[in-house]
Parts: structure tokens; sequence; C-alpha cells
């Protein structure tokens, strides 16, 4: 592209500036992807283009990706995949028998019998139905209406369109959504773009993270001066924090949304990510039902899945699911229509679900191989759970809660007052100060927990446990020691 | 008779004339109370189709308004009757949600499905089957993948399949270029938010080839979801200010109706421009400087969006007038945005697409380092319609730098596109060359495609030239027929006496008698008093003949049952 300047050309004034865009937008925050990782990536090329640094290979520790930190493929899985693909394949002896049934089921669902026609726009009706006899049996045969199921591109997908229908009001009257801090900061940069009003409510890090019913009240009762809080937000197992919600907890808070009038979100993509001896994942749906008619009539849930957590990791397929409990049925006409507007969720995603849903039974040929990766995968997480619990632990300066689930640890960190302040000289979150600088030293790449939300005074990180037990054990020694360094320098 | 009149026209492309026809029609229904000065003024004027863009501009502009206020009347009457305590009602619903309206997936599409599920339990219809002619959804209509694609998607999805001598090696070498630039080597991890690095590039090289050697620089190449995500990200970023400062954006009537769908749930501004019916859909930059004009009094325009080849209106935009609209874009500053799904389905020999892209750059340095411009293309359409691998990509161009930090922190909240999209993505740019072994058959299948479809083009047009009381511009591009359709005052009273725009009711009614679903006009927009549908060309050439045949049979049947003497054509 030719310079302005070499042409002498004068410039035109930009009909797209910061100063004139969307100001909704400008306040989205998302520190997943945020400054620290735009820096990973800058310094990858350096290190390829043969930049000296104190390391040789940036570690991505910011993000919950499975297969970019090794993990492999489940078999079964992409087995399906392909044959979906290029149905040739179907007549490949290769491929086990239950793989090519569950490949041309699905195909017979697609309009002409291709992965590339549109689906409905609440996706794959006998997909949906899977969905629905996974749910059942999940929740120990409390019903499921496959017209309840709506299948969407990632969670994230799902969640913002809820979010979207529940934004309304202006003032005191605007929509308040309750959600954790810390959160995944999803919650907080769809609820900038929509002008909705966040209302935090704490997690209590003394106690493993969990959710207290009382901060719950008193965050409601505060919001309630200011906007009208309409949904409450869950994340179980937590992001970032990593706590399994006990039974009589959800029980509780089903019960405080039931007295506050509020619409109940379950962000439930961990759900078969559970380490901790004791803990056990149990659905908001399941408990609701449990609960009798007087809740499960009543309290209006949405509840989220995806194919990219679990022992699947398939992120980059964007398949994903939403069930939505007791929506009013004028409303569900609204909602599908929203979602028609895109069309549909991306088709492989929806192929990759059905398998997450619908996998191998015993009996079946891939049943054994199955089972063994996805215990291999899952036994793997539990072992680096605890790992990442115990080295971070030994840590002068760090404590670290048990990771009970999900894929990260949440530890907090203690900086010396001269770190904070020369990071607030910086115009800079002390804790991203922080990570900025491990990054720099080591090439491990952190979120800060600035990007999530945290009490004042405290400093967190999120970093994944997914690395391979190996480079894990690597990345927590050089954390432990680049924090000694870090203290020493600045006490 | 009535047939006479309408060959008459096509003879003369008379648009006066049809529009006669129309405006008795909308003088006995379709024209709503605030129109009776502008209805007495017209019996008058000679000028009608004046007449009838003034006419339209008054709804036009308070589309939006309009909508909402019906919302808002059956809000008030759900009002006594409330007996549920849900949190979620049509009362406490988003508004911008509720005005919301899509109707390529519509009510007629609603009930479409509901009628086949219908069949499959064996409710007696007088039709067989249900043909959805609503979408342009090629696959579903027939069309086989091309096989290249798909060998590369298969082993990408099960990189064991590399080891297979069934596959072509230019397949696998495809497979392993992406698989290298994919985290882990998997499909399964995320990509960077704008994409992988390497499909990028990929696309920046076939956007140069495509253009005559015009620079593409791949770090202003966006991945995204299909164009929608690509359109809709764009658009948001744009949107501000309140009042009259609030962002106009000009888009074409008949438009695709994401537009509007966006529009509405952004609370933007639509402002309309209409294309010439009488001249084959083009583009009329008069039309432009007046809706310009026009919306400057109560928003501020800021962006321009064109549909090229056009959606739903089949027309390919000649280099003169694209070259009119980046002028008319750079006089008055506004944002361009060019979305050209269709770059590849172009049938007339005549005709030929032209990029904005290449066009700005064309003009000279002047306009290529200032006009800020966003193309959209995506998998779904051309010769390859995977419309559900969601692949599509945007270019930038001249966008503000820190605006574009901005952009992909949007971008960045919903992690990636799919990245078996953007492997499908990197087929379509990256096709196989003379020299590989995969060569042949890509090319066959390929033209095989392109070859059926400006087949069906032509038919399409031909047949539906032929009904009395339909009339079409030729499909010189994109995948539909929008051809305009006679619809008796009798009907269009029943209509809104039944509260449905007129061309609803025909495509019910067609819907009903024949299982073809088929989208109206009102979905897509048109002048006041006009009406239309939208059909697609892709069902197959035996079944796409089957299908005209019967929306004529159908036509003349619905004409004959509305019709009265009053309503004699001839009169």
């Amino acid at each position: 592209m030719t310079d302005n300047g070499v042409n002498g050309v004068l410039h035109r004034e930009k009909v797209l500036t910061v100063d004139n865009m969307n100001p909704h937008v400008k306040r989205v925050e998302y520190a997943v992807r945020g400054p620290i990782v735009q820096r990973a990536v800058q310094i990858e090329k350096e290190l390829r283009e043969g930049v000296k640094k104190p390391f040789t290979e940036v570690i991505k520790a910011n993000i919950g990706d499975a297969h970019a930190m090794g993990q492999r493929p489940i078999t079964f899985l992409r087995q399906v995949l392909a044959l979906c693909a290029y149905p040739d394949l179907l007549e490949d002896n290769k491929f086990p028998e239950d793989a090519k049934s569950r490949a041309r089921r699905i195909l017979h669902a697609c309009g002409g019998g291709s992965l590339g026609a549109y689906s409905a726009s609440q996706g794959i009706e006998c997909i949906r139905q899977d969905v629905a006899r996974y749910i059942e049996k999940r929740d120990g045969g409390i019903p499921c209406n496959p017209d309840n199921i709506y299948l969407s591109t990632g969670a994230s997908d799902a969640i913002v369109t809820m979010l979207k229908l529940l934004v309304s009001g202006e003032g005191c009257s605007r929509t308040g959504v309750m959600i954790s801090i810390p959160q995944y900061p999803l919650y907080s940069a769809a609820l900038a773009e929509l002008a909705a009003v966040q209302v935090s409510y704490y997690l209590d890090e003394s106690q493993c993270w969990s959710l207290d019913v009382s901060e719950l009240r008193r965050a409601v009762t505060a919001a309630r001066q200011h906007c009208n809080p309409r949904a409450l937000c869950i994340i179980n197992p937590g992001n970032p924090t990593g706590q399994v919600q006990s039974r009589q907890c959800i029980e509780d808070v089903i019960r405080f949304a039931a007295e506050e009038h509020l619409f109940l979100m379950a962000d439930e993509v961990y759900q078969d990510n559970v380490y901790a001896d004791g803990c056990q994942f149990h659905s908001f749906k399941k408990v609701l039902f449990e609960m009798g008619p007087e809740y499960s009539d009543k309290v209006e849930l949405a509840s989220f899945h995806s194919t990219s957590k679990c022992y699947m990791g398939e992120c980059g397929f964007r398949g994903g699911y939403m069930e939505v409990i007791n929506l009013d049925p004028e409303v569900k006409v609204q909602l599908t229509k929203l979602v028609s507007v895109r069309l549909c969720p991306p088709v492989p995603g929806q192929a990759l679900l059905d398998l997450v849903v619908n996998p191998p039974q015993p009996g079946e040929p891939s049943h054994a191989t199955f089972i063994k990766e996805r215990t291999a995968t899952l036994d793997d997480l539990a072992e680096k759970a605890k790992l990442t619990e115990q080295v971070l632990n030994t840590i002068p300066g760090i404590s670290c809660n048990p990771v009970q689930g999900a894929m990260y640890t949440f530890p907090r960190i203690t900086l010396p007052g001269r770190a904070i302040s020369e990071a607030k000289e910086k115009g800079q979150a002390p804790d991203m100060f922080y990570c900025m600088r491990l990054l720099e030293e080591t090439g491990i790449c952190l979120v800060p927990g600035s990007g999530f939300g945290q009490r004042d005074g405290t400093y967190h990180f999120r970093m994944t446990i997914l690395p391979p037990t190996e480079k894990l054990k690597v990345v927590l020694e050089k954390v432990g020691e680049f924090h000694q360094r870090f203290t020493d320098q600045y006490s | 008779m009535f047939s006479g009149l309408l060959i008459q026209h096509r003879q003369h492309l008379n648009m006066h004339r049809l529009h006669n026809v129309d405006f008795r029609s909308l003088v006995a229904g379709a024209v709503n109370q605030s129109s009776v000065l502008l209805r007495s003024k017209s019996l008058e004027s000679s000028g009608i189709i004046n007449l009838i863009r003034l006419i339209t501009q008054g709804p036009v502009e308070q589309y939006g308004v309009k909508r909402f206020s019906t919302a808002e009347a059956t809000v008030e009457a759900r009002h006594s009757g409330k007996i549920r305590e849900k949190t979620l009602t049509m009362e406490t619903l988003n508004p911008q949600v509720k005005a919301v309206e899509y109707a390529v997936r519509g009510p007629i599409v609603i009930k479409a499905r509901d009628i086949e599920r219908g069949l499959q339990q064996g409710v007696k219809q007088p039709f067989q089957e249900v043909i959805k002619a609503n979408i342009g959804d090629a696959h579903a209509m027939g069309q086989k993948p091309i096989t290249f694609l798909r060998q590369v998607v298969a082993l990408c999805s099960f990189p064991e399949l590399l080891d297979s001598p069934s596959f072509p090696e230019d397949a696998k070498q495809r497979a392993r270029r992406i698989l290298q630039g994919c985290g882990g080597q998997s499909l399964g991890s995320y990509t960077a938010s704008q994409g992988v690095d390497c499909i990028r590039q990929d696309i920046a090289a076939y956007i140069e080839q495509r253009d005559h050697g015009v620079p593409a620089n791949w770090e202003n190449i966006y991945l995204t979801t299909g164009a929608s995500d690509g359109i809709v990200s764009i658009l948001k970023m744009l949107v501000s200010g309140q009042g009259r400062s609030r962002t106009g954006v000009m888009i074409p009537i008949p438009q695709y109706p994401l537009y509007s769908a966006a529009l509405t749930e952004m609370e933007a501004v639509q402002v309309n421009y209409y294309l010439d019916e009488a001249n084959c859909w083009a583009l009329d930059i008069n039309e432009l400087h007046r809706a310009y004009k026009a919306a400057k009094k109560h928003c501020q325009p800021r962006v321009i969006c064109i549909i090229n080849p056009g959606n739903p209106t089949g027309q390919v935009q000649s280099k003169k007038c694209i070259e009119e609209v980046l002028h008319f874009a750079y006089e008055e500053n506004l944002f361009v945005m060019s979305d050209e799904v269709y770059q590849d389905n172009v049938y007339s020999p005549d005709h030929q697409f032209h990029s904005f892209k290449k066009v700005l750059y064309e003009m000279g340095p002047e306009y290529y380092n200032s006009v800020e411009l966003a193309s959209f293309h995506s998998t779904s359409k051309g010769y390859t319609g995977e419309c559900g691998f969601r692949g599509g990509y945007m270019e930038v161009m001249n966008l503000d730098p820190e605006v574009r930090a901005q952009l992909v922190k949007l971008l960045s909240v919903r992690l990636c596109p799919p990245v078996s999209g953007q492997a499908a993505m990197d087929v379509i740019v990256n096709p196989p060359r003379p020299e590989e072994p995969s060569y042949l058959r890509f090319l066959k299948e390929k033209s095989a495609v392109l070859g059926v479809l400006a087949e069906k083009a032509k038919m399409t047009e031909q047949i539906l030239n032929s009904v009395p009381g339909i009339q079409c511009n030729p499909v010189q591009g994109a995948m539909y027929a929008f051809p305009q359709i006679f619809i008796p005052p009798r009907a269009v009273d029943e209509a809104k006496n039944r509260g449905m725009p007129a061309d609803m009711l025909y495509c019910l009614r067609l819907l009903e008698t024949t299982g073809i679903c088929v989208v109206p006009g009102s979905g897509f927009g048109q002048r006041e008093g006009t009406y239309h549908f939208r059909m697609t060309i892709l069902p197959s050439t035996e079944k796409l003949k089957i299908l005209l045949e019967k929306v004529r049979e159908f036509h003349i049947k619905f004409l004959k049952e509305y019709s009265t003497s009053q309503d004699d054509p001839q009169r």
C-alpha cells in the first residue's frame, strides 16, 4: 500500500475513529485475549526472527485451549467428522462400523445429506433429540424436551443471545445482570456491549471460592437502588476459580432466584471437569426439578454446554448448546427469530456435539478405545490439578485454593508495595504489571486477575493446568523463581 | 386482456404503466392514512414513479418507529390478561430484539416446516413434498460438494488419513499446511481471533490475483463465521450518536434482510436507497443523493452498503456504477461496505464481477488511500455452496489503526471463527493449480456447477416472464429471481384485512396449494404498491422446471380467483 505522505495527498478525515465509534464497543474488555496475549504473539514472532530472549518458547497458559497444549483429539470424534466431511470414506473398511453409523445418521439429518447445507437455526433436529436424551441420562431421568434445546456457536454465542433478550429499560429500570467476581470476562464484555448493568457478587476466596447466598442478597439489594436486576449468572464448575458448587449451594441459589424473581443462567461447560474427591457436578436443571413443582414450574433457567472443554477440548469447532426451561412461549418464538438471522451454528460443530452426547456404547467396536482415551485425559487433568495446587502453595507469597474442577488455577499473589506503586505510575493494574514482567522474563503467558475481577487490594493470575505434566512442572518452577525474584527486587 | 398488457410492458419496458397498474391496487388498499393528501395529488399527476417515491419516503423513514409502535400496542393488550410471573416476557423483552425481522426464515418458512412434518406423519396435501426455494442453500437442493474441498477438510479432521493412498497429494499438502497453522496441529484448537495466519495470507494472495495485481495486505484480512458475522461486526463498530447524530446506514431496497435485522437490533437508522427495477435493478447515483439528502435531516449517514452481485435482485454492477458509488462515498465521507459473497456467481455473458477494492485502486491514490472499505466473502455461495461450514472473510481498507485494535478486541470476545470453516475458506482461495493432480477434476466440478446455474438463471427468467402478471428481470448473477407479481386489488384487500402484506398472502397460498416455499418481497423491501417474491434458482433443472410450471398454474388460478370485472387491467 502506498503511503499518503509519499503521494502528497492530504488525508481525508476518517469516517470511523475511536472518538466516534460505538462507545459500548469501546468499553468492552476481554483480558483472556488482551494486551498480555498480544505481546505474547509479538514475542513469538521476535523469537522466530532470531531475537535473543532468556527463553526459547512462549508458553500460552492464558486460555483453556487443550489441543494447542498437546492434548490429542478423541479418535472416534474425528473419525466421524472425517466421514461426514467426505462420505466416500463410508466405503473405506478402515473405519469402525459405529463411527460409520453415527456419520450416516448425522448426514441423513442434513439437507441434501451434506454438512454444507444450512441447518435449522435451532440446530439439526436429531442432534437436539440426542442432546435431550443425554441430559435426561445425566440428570437421572428428569425429562428433557428437545424443543428446549438450541445448538449454538460455542457456549459464548448462546450466553450472549440470552443476555441480549434480557436487556431492556432505561435508567433505574435498566436490566442488571448478576455475575460472580472473579468471572469469565465474556460476561462483563457482553454486558458492556449491551449497555446492561453489571451487578457483581463476590465469591469467597477463604472458602475455596464458594458462593455465599448472603453475598448474593447484599449485591441484589445494593443494585436495586440503581438498576433492575433480572438475571443471575453462575459458572459451575468455576472459571477462573475452579470451585465445584455443592448441591446445597445450588438449591440456595435457586431459592434466591425464585424469591428475587431472577432469570438463571448456568454456565456448565466444565461439567465433566471435576477432579477433587468429594466433589460432584450437579446440574442446575436437575436440582431445580428435585426441588419440586413450586420451583421447577416457575424458575426460568438457561444452561449452557460446549464441545470446547471437558475431555474433548474441541474449541475450534465452536460447538455448543443451551437448554431453556420455563421460557415464555412468545419469548421462545422471539429467541428462534433472533438466532435465525445468523442462519445456523456451524454444522461440523453440531456433528461433533452429537458425538459428545452420543458416544460409543458398550458393545460397539469403538467403545474400549473411546473410554481409554477419555479416562486418560481426565485422569491426567486431575493429576495436573493436584500438582498445580501443591507446587504453587510451596511458593512464599502465593496461595492457591484447590482446583476442584474446570481447567484453571487462580492463585492469590502478594505484591510488594513498591511494585504496586510502580505499576500505578505506569497506569497498569499491579497484576498486569506482574504478568507482563513474567512474560518478558520467562515466556510464560498468564492472565492477570484484574481481567476477571477480584476484591480490591488483592491480586491474582489465571493459568490453565493444560500443559503436559512435564511442561507444567517447568512452568510452575519458573513461576516460583520469578515470583521470588520479583519479590526480592521490589521489597 | 391482461396478458396482452404485460407483453406490452415487456416489449417497451414501460414501468410507468406497470406502476399505473400497481398504483390502482395501491389505492385500493395498500396506501395508509397518512398519504391521503398525496393520493389526491397523485390522481392529477402524470409522474407516477416520482409520486410513489414520495409515498414511500414517509413510511420508510419511520419504519423502525412504526414497527416499534406495533410492538407497544401488543404490550398494551397483554397487560390486562397478565397471569404469569415470568422474568422474561414480551413486555420485558429487549425491544430491539422484538423489532427484528428476518423474512428468509420467517413465518412462511416456519409454516413450510410444519407442513413438511405433517406430510411425514401422513397428512394429506395436494402435493408430495415441500420445495424450499426460500434460501440459497445449494447442497440442500442437491448440489454436490467439490471433492477437493471435502478431501482437505476430512484430512484435517482426521490426520491419520494423511497416510492413506486414496487421497491425492495436493489435498494432503493443503491439509498439512492448514494443520501447521493450527495450535497443536489440530482443528480443535482456538485460532487467533482474526483467523489462522497462513489462511489470511492465502486469502490476500487470492485477492491480488482476482484483482489483477492490486496489492492485498494479509493483515487486513479477518476470517469470520460466514459473511453475516463480519457484516454485523463492522456495523456494530459504526453505530453511535443519539437523535440526529445517530448513525445512518444506507442499504439498497430490495435488500438482504440481514442488514435491516442488524440495524434494528443496534438501533441504527436504516436509510433506504431504491434500486431501479425498470433498469434491471441497477443502482442509480441520483437515488443515492436523494436518499442521503433526505436522511441528513434526521440522522448522520455514515455508511453505505452495497450487495454486488445483488441479493435478492441478481444484478451485476458495472464498473462505471461502482466508480460512481465510490466517488459518492468519498464526497459524502461514507464508510463503504461491499457484500461480494456472490462474486463467482455471474451468468450473463455481458457482465463481469468487479470488486470494489480493485475499482477503488484504479481510481487513484486519492481514493485508494482514503476511502474506508470493508468487503465480504463467504464459503456459502459461489460454486462450493458450503453454507453449513460458516466460513467467510472480510478485507478492510484504510481502517484507522486504533479502530482496528478495537475491532480485534471485539472479535476476540467470541474467541475465533469455526476452524473447519476457515479450512474450507482456504481451499476456496487456494484451489488446485493446473500442474496438480486434482486440477482436472476440480475444474470439471466447478464448471459443471456454474454452467448449470447459468442455465437455470436463464430458464427461470424465461419461464417467469411467460406468465401473465409476472415480470422478471434477467438473473445476471447471484442465486435468486425476484420477479414482480401483479396482485389483484381484492387479494390486496383480503391481505390487509388479515393484517399481512399482500405478497405474504400470495406466498402463503402458493405454499399451501403447491408446497413451494418462496419469500415475499415485503421481507426484502420494495417500492410501496409493488409486490415480489424471491426464489432461488438452485433446485435441479428438472425440479426447477416443475416448480416454475407450478408457479405459473398457481398464479393464473390466483388471478382468476381474485379478479372482478372491474380489475380488468385493460380498462
